[in-house]
């Protein structure tokens, strides 16, 4: 690992979240380190989704701290993670189909006109939207002919495309991808995941909770293994074979070594 | 649609061939309606002299003045995937406010529509809240602020207010346009009607109209407080309706308090007729002007021809469920 990587872009200490009786998270601890995507794993009830949530800020944790660049932050809804750069893309395709792609890209951030038109008939400057929609695609490599193509016109994978594109434009330090491709075919699953390495390799950090074990060993640097409310390890696929994951997913082995990888 | 993403190349403006622009305009949600219109005037032009004359024209939309203008509120509603049934009788409250205020209390005219106008806008307000705070369906709510609006008019007065000021029937005055006589009331549904067009399709606050119709979960993750948009949506609704009742007051020349009780239905018939999907997210408020207008000339052209006023209701009839089954099969093919 280089120098620049020493210290995680975005952490969490000891996560501890109860519904009732329930733990769904019993001190959790995390981290993302730059230019990496790492991937959640875990079996159903492990904690995944509620980690999941805290992270993004759907979810209040009712202990343990996040710290985004070192410094101690406190999300209190999706919105509030979302202005403090940390962008989420849902499986359930979070898009407006009538919309089209340019509108859908500046939902909630939309530019206004220079000047009186913009300032007291909050006109919209379309064409400036326009030409950033175009980079933005162009950027992650996405070719779609027209930016002013409703959403409903596109492929599944392509509105996957409008949502990641979107996260990557406006993320100034994390994305999260929730199941990014649950939703997709095995090719157009795959083009997602091409979209996510191009995401990382223009510098943001990805977080990817997938089901999908070959998926995760193709595109993660490293893995988080959630396992009853806590963290079992942390592994790199070319260290560990699939198998031995879904054990210690499971319980059936624990981390061999270092627990957490780096 | 391929299933490549990384196939072609982006472009802002791609060269469209001759028959994908055709495909592109007929499948503009507000092309089917106009046909429509333009056909059934073809055929009155056809049938008689006396359709397509100024005079006549104008009548014409003085006749959809009223509806017209509640039915710019109902797409506002409709786009975000609800419903106003209250919108008549909040109307007939409106009216029956500004014009006994003015008459029975002496109150300067002015004073008593921005009362009427207010009180109009606190039932949209309410609507609003109803349905975004308490989490109730459009339907329901409205269906419930109908019943209170008709009863709060009726325990209010239920003699026809008469003998009003010269200015509070204003709008029903007419200019000279050559030879033509165009009532005040029909050039402010007309700008009421393009300045809702300018804010739906040029100002973010119209986009998320559309947006929070279409998906409102993705609205929501969007950033945005669809609590707020819907209450305002329905509170700017509310005062539309008020200037409704602005409107016919000035076209009838009284305060009516049995005014109303059928337009909730025909403005939702203009606003369907229109092209505008029930199901939200999808219309243009220029459909709905020219859904007005396709019953307004039906009305007035079979009247013409003389036909009795029934077949109108009975194409009107014909039309809705053509409009709708449009919307529900052009549904079909999305996922």
């Amino acid at each position: 690992m280089s120098e620049q990587n020493l210290s995680p872009v975005f952490a969490a200490r000891g996560l501890v979240k109860r519904y009732g009786h329930v733990t769904a998270l019993d001190g959790t601890d995390f981290e993302l380190y730059p230019r990496e995507i790492l991937a959640v794993i875990g079996d159903n009830g492990a904690g995944k989704s509620t980690l999941i949530k805290v992270l993004s800020g759907a979810i209040i944790p009712d202990e343990g701290q996040i710290l985004l660049n070192g410094q101690q932050v406190r999300f209190h809804s999706p919105i509030d993670a979302r202005r403090q750069g940390i962008e989420t893309v849902y499986q359930d395709l979070a898009v407006a189909p009538a919309l089209n792609i340019m509108e859908n890209i500046f939902l909630g951030r939309e530019l206004r006109r220079p000047g009186l038109l913009g300032s007291l008939f909050h006109m919209l400057d379309k064409r400036r939207m326009l030409k950033d929609t175009v980079r933005y695609m162009q950027d992650l490599k996405i070719g779609i002919r027209s930016m002013n193509q409703r959403v409903e016109t596109l492929s599944g994978g392509q509105r996957q495309g409008v949502a990641v594109a979107r996260s990557a434009a406006f993320a100034s330090h994390v994305v999260i991808m929730d199941e990014p491709t649950a939703a997709l075919g095995v090719k157009e699953s795959h083009m997602v995941v091409e979209l996510i390495k191009q995401v990382r390799d223009r510098g943001l950090p990805v977080i990817l909770i997938s089901h999908n074990m070959p998926q995760v060993f193709e595109v993660a640097d490293r893995i988080h293994i959630q396992r009853l409310g806590r963290r079992a390890g942390v592994v790199k696929p070319s260290d560990i074979s699939m198998s031995d994951v879904v054990a210690i997913m499971t319980g059936a082995m624990t981390v061999p070594g270092e627990k957490i990888a780096r | 649609m391929s299933n490549v993403i990384a196939q072609e190349r982006p472009e802002a403006s791609p060269p469209l061939s001759l028959r994908s622009r055709i495909t592109q305009i007929l499948s503009l949600p507000a092309v089917g309606p106009l046909l429509a219109l333009l056909i059934a005037s073809a055929f009155f032009t056809w049938r008689t002299d006396k359709f397509l004359t100024g005079h006549n024209l104008s009548l014409i939309v003085q006749q959809v003045v009223v509806v017209g203008t509640l039915a710019i509120g109902q797409t506002l509603i409709i786009l975000t995937a609800g419903i106003d049934l209250s919108n008549g009788m909040v109307m007939a409250l409106g009216s029956v406010i500004m014009t006994s205020f003015a008459v029975d209390y002496g109150m300067n005219p002015i004073v008593a529509i921005v009362i009427g106008l207010l009180v109009t806008t606190a039932f949209g307000l309410l609507n609003g809240t109803l349905i975004t705070l308490v989490r109730l369906p459009p339907f329901i709510v409205t269906l419930g602020t109908l019943n209170i609006a008709f009863a709060v008019t009726r325990i209010y007065t239920t003699t026809t207010i008469t003998d009003l000021p010269p200015s509070i029937i204003a709008l029903g005055k007419t200019f000279a346009l050559g030879k033509t006589a165009i009532t005040y009331g029909s050039i402010l549904m007309l700008i009421l009607f393009l300045a809702i067009w300018f804010v739906l399709r040029e100002t973010a606050w119209g986009r998320h109209l559309y947006a929070v119709g279409n998906n409102p979960e993705a609205t929501r993750l969007a950033g945005i407080s669809t609590t707020r948009l819907l209450i305002g949506v329905y509170a700017l609704a509310g005062f539309i309706y008020g200037v409704a009742g602005l409107l016919l007051v000035a076209r009838t020349g009284v305060g009516d308090p049995q005014a109303g009780q059928t337009s909730n239905l025909d403005s939702i018939t203009a606003v369907v007729l229109g092209g505008t999907s029930l199901f939200g997210g999808r219309g243009t408020i220029l459909g709905t002007l020219v859904g007005a207008l396709i019953v307004g000339v039906f009305r007035n052209g079979l009247q013409l021809i003389g036909i009795p006023s029934i077949y109108q209701v009975l194409i009107t009839g014909i039309l809705v469920i053509l409009a709708v089954s449009v919307d529900q099969l052009s549904h079909k093919g999305q996922a």
